[in-house]
């Protein structure tokens, strides 16, 4: 038998964004830590994703979850030793004016998100315009978040990444785990290459691969593999402050833009595309990209006049129901999971990284997290 | 004022007139906006992230360094668009609500 | 029903291709983003320009002619696209972009000829005003009978910089200094290659002697060390060093750089073709087989844009091309043809071959690039910058570094940086270049408003 290449406290199977904070908190509690990522830390979903720091919307449930992540994110500079371009510039979904049901909505959640401690204030679209001179006359209300923001997507996992090594963590990139298994009291992990990796407790964070990973111990979960449409124009002078997205039921009309503060404009939504974890490729379509434009000409006409620089796209798995799969194991002691988070992963990241070494660390957690138990999967149950 | 580029032949062409920046400026016709302006100027706009001005690279579309705008705001190549008479045109960078100077 | 051909470009390949495509019976979609057919190397002048043909292409007069009237005459015969980019492609289909509107074109059999831009190495103050790419500047000339300025110093090494110097000299524009990269020893020991095109060579020699003979200072085995000037004024002088060791400043007010070319493999990479990567010229290209067939059934690719060998390669990998698309759709083909087009091909490779022997790729002065440098002048950032992404965020290869530095990912993807930065990225590393990876390409390929709208949706 092959000796174990390496050993810790906890393995960690996949360098997301979750997988990054889980590892960073991990560590600052004492826990030895191994992060094994298949490519490089946080490239694909948590790298690719648009970068809302944004809590309206969210399921009221999720809220602590969210403010946990909030705290983080406000902090991340220093905590990290890295500018993770975190602007904390408030956040505004608005609706469109053949969508007026919508408004209601909006005052019924903003009605429950205040008794989560998250602060929203309603405008009408003539207050919206006022504010926010770029919004177009198709807009018919919005909420504003006033505490949300935006951050780079591109530095985040990666600067978490980099704190845990700074921790004592072991970031070991290009491994990718084909098996895993609990012999004894240790998770055994295998590498494509033979690789062994041994430790007591595994905790699973990997994304849209994690489905393979989870049936190995008998709690498949169906997870489909999507790309986000993501744009961004040329830089044009700072002006928008917030990010802005669209609340609709209508997927090809969710869009959603931020500003940088070098000056260029992200855009992001409409209709997403399928994509293709095996081969780690993810595409964007055009006929999207052209959906996207179509809907944000809705949304902000004077973005019309900018231009496009560069399309991406990156590799999200969505669960069934759009929640994540969060917690323990219902079958193997000593194992967890933090995936599926269905698009939305980037704001809460950081809180699902905390939350989960909090769990592995103390056995507990004052965060709502039943929701997201992944016994919900099981056949029948 | 002389321009950065020279015209070396193909002169007897019909003039056209255009502004930049507010002061009229005469080229020929055929000219493509970006020797428009640089033969009676030294840039086409400026750099978002260093202090120089610019003036276009590689003529051939390829590098996307000489876009100007004219004051209605719409983004022009200059290495491949041709000139028109009565074009206004702006070196100034855009102001933060995304205008173009006149 | 036959099948629908899409050509993209109308250089030298792009021409060649349609011509054969025409011959066997079909009607190719030709899509080009200039406003006139020709490409760049025989680029055309404007309507109304009347300098003759020997004026504009000197000793490419004929062919140049050659391949505008034979597109001129396939106009009746073929679907052209003119000032059309093609943005993005995607299942079967170009998205090709006019004036605001795109639309999705089918195309059963895609023949990308897409051309070559300069390829540049990052020199301290390359990014002040007038300093241009060598090729932009023999565009200046050739499309609009200018030159980038009163004074010019061409600096970087490849034929096409005595080429355009001495256009520029015939042009009487001021040409202040030849500064060629390449030791001159270089290209004696690549003689034997060189002569597989004897009228190149003795051109090529013709014009040095040219150049000096009109005065210009010609230097071989310079290294670069700065390009001043003032941020308001821009270029006033460059400064390099000599091979013997002194430095050398020469006043000017406008620099044309290049160090031979790069192919433009964004359309090809959108449509999947597959990359490996070229010891001899340090780049990376699409893999196609000898007719220009790329491993993406469907996809054929020809002239500069598959590889560099030049504008008279250009018409031979066209037709090439063409033919490989109707030999794969059950035409009948000329054997006799091909066999004469490859046998050409052949040459044409071993020429190219000589010239990245005598005007190489100066790796080692692009990985020595101070870290002060503008790297992407795009996103204005620095030797420095780039090699911080490895060093202390632990990139790996380029596209990591282009992830946390930005460099490549401004508004020219990377044209312009990218050969630097994987020079870069690798030698900090201490693997070789092919270790740091390609530049992945992304849509669009060249920028489109937010306003563009579909057509045909």
């Amino acid at each position: 038998m092959i000796a174990p290449e390496a050993t810790a406290d906890v393995a960690i199977i996949g360098g997301g964004l979750m997988g990054c904070s889980a590892a960073f908190f991990l560590a600052q509690r004492g826990l030895s830590v191994l992060l094994l990522e298949t490519d490089k830390v946080g490239r694909q979903a948590s790298g690719t994703n648009f970068g809302n720091v944004r809590r309206q919307g969210r399921p009221i449930f999720q809220l602590p979850l969210a403010n946990r992540a909030s705290r983080i994110w406000r902090q991340a500079s220093e905590l990290l030793g890295s500018d993770v371009e975190y602007l904390q510039n408030g956040h505004i979904r608005v609706c469109f004016r053949d969508r007026p049901e919508n408004v209601g909505k909006m005052e019924e959640y903003a009605a429950q998100a205040r008794e989560e401690g998250l602060d929203l204030e309603l405008l009408s679209g003539n207050m919206l315009r006022e504010k926010f001179p770029w919004l177009g006359p198709d807009v018919l209300a919005g909420s504003h978040s006033a505490l949300d923001g935006h951050a780079n997507p591109r530095l985040a996992a990666p600067a978490f990444a980099r704190a845990a090594m700074k921790l004592g963590a072991q970031v070991v990139e290009d491994t990718k785990i084909v098996h895993a298994a609990k012999v004894g009291e240790d998770f055994v992990l295998e590498a494509e290459d033979g690789r062994r990796f041994r430790a007591p407790t595994l905790l699973v964070t990997a994304g849209a691969w994690a489905g393979k990973i989870v049936s190995q111990f008998g709690e498949p979960v169906k997870l489909t593999p999507r790309a986000p449409t993501m744009s961004v124009t040329e830089p044009v002078p700072y002006s928008i402050l917030p990010a802005v997205g669209v609340m609709t039921p209508d997927e090809v009309e969710t869009v959603y833009f931020r500003q940088v503060a070098r000056g260029n404009i992200v855009l992001g939504g409409s209709l997403r595309a399928p994509s293709y974890p095996d081969e780690y490729r993810a595409y964007v379509m055009p006929e999207n990209t052209m959906t996207q434009f179509q809907h944000l000409r809705r949304l902000a006409p004077a973005l019309a006049r900018l231009q496009v620089i560069r399309v991406w796209s990156g590799i999200e798995g969505y669960t069934d129901d759009a929640l994540p799969v969060m917690g323990a194991s219902d079958t193997v002691s000593g194992l967890f999971y933090a995936f599926g988070f269905s698009g939305s992963g980037f704001q809460i990241g950081p809180g699902v990284g905390e939350t989960m070494a909090e769990i592995i660390a103390t056995g507990t957690t004052d965060i709502p997290i039943e929701q997201y138990a992944i016994r919900r999967f099981r056949e029948g149950g | 004022m002389t321009g950065r580029f020279r015209r070396l032949d193909v002169t007897d062409r019909a003039p056209v007139r255009l502004t930049v920046d507010g002061s009229e400026i005469t080229a020929l016709e055929g000219d493509t906006l970006m020797v428009a302006m640089l033969s009676s100027g030294l840039a086409l706009r400026s750099a978002e992230f260093g202090p120089e001005r610019r003036a276009g690279f590689c003529l051939m579309g390829a590098c996307q360094d000489c876009w100007v705008r004219d004051t209605q705001g719409n983004a022009l190549r200059a290495c491949s668009t041709v000139v028109e008479n009565g074009q206004s045109i702006s070196t100034q960078p855009m102001t933060a609500d995304w205008s173009v100077a006149p | 029903m036959s099948e629908k051909v899409v050509i993209v470009g109308a250089g030298p390949a792009g021409v060649r291709a349609a011509e054969a495509l025409v011959r066997a019976g079909l009607r190719p979609i030709v899509i080009d983003e200039g406003t006139r057919s020709g490409g760049q190397i025989y680029r055309r002048q404007p309507e109304g320009f009347k300098r003759p043909y020997e004026t504009l292409y000197g000793s490419e007069a004929r062919r140049a002619r050659s391949v505008h009237e034979t597109f001129d005459a396939l106009r009746p015969d073929i679907d052209y696209r003119p000032e059309t980019l093609v943005w993005n492609v995607a299942e079967g289909h170009v998205w090709a972009a006019r004036a605001g509107e795109t639309e999705a074109i089918a195309y059963d059999r895609l023949i990308v000829c897409s051309g070559a831009t300069d390829r540049l190495a990052p020199v301290p103050g390359w990014q002040l005003a007038g300093c241009y790419s060598l090729g932009g500047s023999q565009v200046a000339l050739k499309a609009q009978a200018c030159s980038i300025g009163g004074e010019v110093v061409f600096m970087g090494t490849g034929p096409l910089l005595y080429y355009v110097a001495s256009q520029y000299v015939k042009a009487g524009a001021n040409v202040a200094a030849v500064l060629d990269t390449s030791p001159f020893a270089g290209r004696v020991k690549a003689l034997p290659k060189l002569t597989e095109q004897p009228d190149l060579l003795w051109q090529g020699m013709k014009l040095t002697f040219g150049l000096k003979r009109a005065g210009v200072t010609v230097l071989s085995g310079v290294t670069p060390v700065e390009i001043s000037g003032d941020s308001e004024i821009g270029v006033s002088g460059v400064t390099v060093r000599t091979a013997s060791g002194t430095l050398s400043r020469f006043a000017c007010d406008a620099v044309a750089m290049g160090w031979h070319l790069r192919p433009e493999t964004q359309i090809a990479d959108l449509a999947r073709a597959s990359f490996s990567f070229d010891l001899r010229t340090r780049q990376w290209l699409p893999e196609i087989d000898g007719d220009g067939r790329a491993l993406v059934p469907g996809l054929y690719l020809a002239g500069d844009g598959a590889k560099i060998l030049g504008a008279r390669s250009a018409e031979v990998t066209g037709e090439l091309a063409a033919i490989a698309a109707l030999a794969d759709m059950g035409h009948a083909i000329d054997k006799d043809r091909r066999r004469h087009l490859r046998a050409m091909r052949a040459r044409y490779v071993r020429f190219a071959e000589g010239l990245a022997e005598a005007f190489p790729w100066p790796h080692q002065f692009v990985a020595d690039t101070a870290d002060s440098t503008v790297v992407c002048r795009c996103e204005g950032v620095t030797a420095g910058t780039l090699r911080a992404s490895v060093s202390e965020a632990f990139a790996t290869e380029t596209n990591r570094a282009k992830s946390f530095s930005r460099v490549g990912m401004g508004r020219c993807q990377g044209r312009y940086c990218g050969n630097a930065s994987a020079e870069i990225v690798s030698a900090l590393r201490g693997e070789p270049v092919e270790c740091s990876g390609r530049l992945r390409g992304q849509a669009p390929v060249k920028p489109i408003p937010v306003a563009t709208a579909r057509t045909d949706a």
